[in-house]
């Protein structure tokens, strides 16, 4: 379908190019062809038309609005450059021109010049021009005395020829029979150009009403040259004031339903009320509603909350009966509803609804409520939902628990063994004593006895060594200094003990 | 038959008493040393009977370092000892060079691990 409307405009080109020679059956072949392709326009509900691609195994898939634009060129053109008239309805012209208009802003550059294009072909096409009727305002207000305004514009918003506007019916969308209005001729205002209509009559309501227009051309031989399509439905919304009265809230007693306490309520102003009640007592909030036009008006949203301290919160819904608005709360009842929470509860009050200029969502005030103790299985409030930035704050504080020290001897004990066990070294010196150890192969001379000494100082540095290890070096430092004494030591050694040893021998063979 | 046995019992730790007299005396004195390293860690030993054994590894580094040493010392002995034919070619200076050594590297690791 899209390459039908490629191929349209090229033909047309083709065709004024060479407008004398072209066979004018082969024209009139085209043009069957043309009446046959809008045979498969297809519908929306809202009585847009569009054109789509019928197969599905196309490469790249191209959506409605390339499709129909390419066929809307494609026609325009073609129609530019013969010389007899297509043989269309309107209807589909004005149907394919709202699809355009319909789709809002397309986000894709390409859909986007598809769009504006054709709606400028459609703007001075030959076919037929198609006119919108658009309104500026859906909304009336009746405390600021609006008036229905309407548009005709052709599909880029210029001037239209003049024509006669006729509001053919308004009724209201919830009883389509009855219309209020009918067969109302707009003026024009040619300063604006509207067309409006002043007064509406006394009997306009506020609510939703649908209003259907006509347009018709004025001059009779342009009737063909553009769409007007037969009626246009437009839903209006009529808003006003509502007046909201003789509201009060009582506490009532149980059983004998007399009234403990009432006090009157002022909706409109900001002032609120407290009030007090046990479980025992029933809590009424009753109020009157009226239209402008003194009917009984049910709004979309009538709620009344009560919220408690710990932000549990109760919706009840105000239930109605002509004007007069009602709830009342048997506290017997709704106990366990309310979690056993005793304490302060405010009281919040919505009233609302699209047609209502003045909704109201207030803080009417709050009632203590005293409620008997839980018993064991009574059901949790549900937990509230957290500050999400309190996960910021500061957090518990963690103590650390130290590990219980381990028991220790008493200082005497140790201390007592510490000497027990120094005695055996005195056992050793003593012994050794008694044995007669000899100390007469210490070398005398002076320098083996030198070596002599210094290797049994080396030998005392290296325990010392050790003892300072123990009590304050780590082992770094430790085996850096080792490193040194050791080979210090070892020379040393090797020295003494060589020289021990050829004494020895030397006393061996002598 | 308990007097036989005594009375034999006695005459065994006398003949053992002069044979030990014959030893050389740098043996006695590595014995000596042998028997107050063992006294010592036997020392350590009832002490950690009494106060149990909370720092465990301080009671294990003492000990092994009595027994270490105790090691060690029979181990000089043994190299030392005349009438042992395997180590007739080693002087004894270079086996007392060799003890001390190790008692030298034995005590190192001993107060590492003392704590």
């Amino acid at each position: 379908m899209i390459f039908s409307g490629i191929a349209l405009e090229a033909l047309s080109g083709v065709v004024s190019l060479a407008s004398s020679e072209i066979d004018q059956f082969m024209i009139g072949a085209v043009k069957n062809d043309i009446v046959k392709l809008f045979d498969s326009v297809e519908k929306y509900d809202d009585g847009t038309f569009y054109f789509d691609e019928k197969l599905v195994n196309m490469r790249e898939q191209q959506g409605p609005l390339a499709t129909t634009s390419s066929v809307v060129r494609g026609l325009t053109a073609f129609s530019s450059v013969i010389t007899e008239s297509l043989n269309l309805t309107g209807d589909k012209i004005l149907g394919i021109a709202k699809f355009f208009l319909g789709i809002g802003i397309p986000g894709d550059t390409k859909n986007f010049f598809d769009q504006v294009d054709s709606l400028a072909c459609l703007e001075n096409n030959r076919v037929s021009i198609p006119l919108i009727l658009s309104l500026p305002s859906t909304v009336i207000s009746l405390t600021k005395k609006d008036s229905l305004k309407v548009k005709v514009n052709t599909v880029l918003g210029s001037h239209a020829p003049p024509l006669t506007v006729t509001l053919v019916r308004a009724f209201s969308s919830s009883a389509r029979d009855n219309s209020i209005i009918e067969n109302q001729e707009l003026k024009f205002d040619p300063q604006d150009a509207v067309y409006f209509l002043d007064d509406l009559p006394a009997s306009f309501d506020v609510g939703e009403y649908i209003f259907v227009f006509k347009m018709l051309v004025q001059d009779s031989e342009q009737q063909t040259v553009y769409a007007t399509g037969t009626l246009t439905q437009v839903p209006i919304y009529v808003t006003g004031l509502i007046k909201i009265e003789n509201a009060k809230i009582a506490v009532l007693d149980s059983d004998l339903g007399s009234v403990e306490t009432q006090k009157k309520l002022d909706l409109a102003g900001e002032s609120t009320v407290s009030v007090s009640a046990n479980h025992l007592q029933k809590l009424r909030l009753s109020f009157q509603m009226s239209t402008p036009l003194g009917n009984a008006f049910k709004p979309h949203q009538a709620f009344l909350r009560l919220r408690h301290e710990t932000k549990v919160e109760h919706t009840f819904v105000v239930g109605s009966s002509g004007k007069k608005f009602e709830i009342t709360l048997d506290f017997l009842g709704l106990v366990e509803k309310f979690f056993y929470l005793s304490g302060r509860y405010d009281i919040q009050l919505t009233v609302g609804d699209a047609v209502m200029e003045n909704s109201l969502l207030r803080d009417i005030g709050y009632v203590e409520l005293d409620l008997p103790e839980p018993p064991e299985n009574a059901s949790r409030p549900p937990p509230q939902p957290v500050d999400p930035y309190t996960r910021y704050g500061p957090k518990a504080e963690i103590t650390h628990i130290f590990r219980a020290p381990e028991k220790r001897p008493p200082q005497e004990l140790s201390l007592a063994f510490l000497v027990l066990t120094i005695l055996p070294l005195f056992g050793f010196i003593i012994g050794l004593l008694r044995l007669g150890v000899n100390l007469k192969n210490f070398p005398t001379s002076a320098v083996p006895a030198t070596f002599a000494v210094i290797f049994h100082l080396g030998i005392a540095a290296v325990l010392l060594l050790y003892v300072l290890f123990w009590l304050k070096l780590d082992l770094f430092t430790t085996l850096k200094t080792l490193c040194f004494l050791g080979v210090f030591l070892m020379v040393v050694g090797h020295r003494t003990l060589s020289h021990l040893a050829s004494a020895s021998a030397k006393l061996k063979s002598a | 038959m308990a007097r036989s046995t005594g009375k034999d019992a006695q005459a065994l730790f006398h003949s053992l008493r002069s044979a030990y007299a014959a030893t050389p005396t740098t043996l006695k004195i590595i014995d000596l040393y042998v028997g107050f390293a063992v006294f010592t860690a036997l020392i350590q030993v009832v002490y950690m009977a009494i106060v149990g054994s909370f720092p465990f590894n301080s009671f294990l580094s003492g000990v092994l370092s009595c027994v270490g040493t105790a090691v060690l010392a029979v181990c000089l002995r043994i190299q030392v000892n005349k009438d042992n034919k395997e180590f007739k070619d080693l002087p004894p200076e270079r086996a007392f060079a060799d003890f001390v050594l190790c008692n030298l590297v034995l005590h190192l690791v001993i107060m590492n691990f003392l704590g």
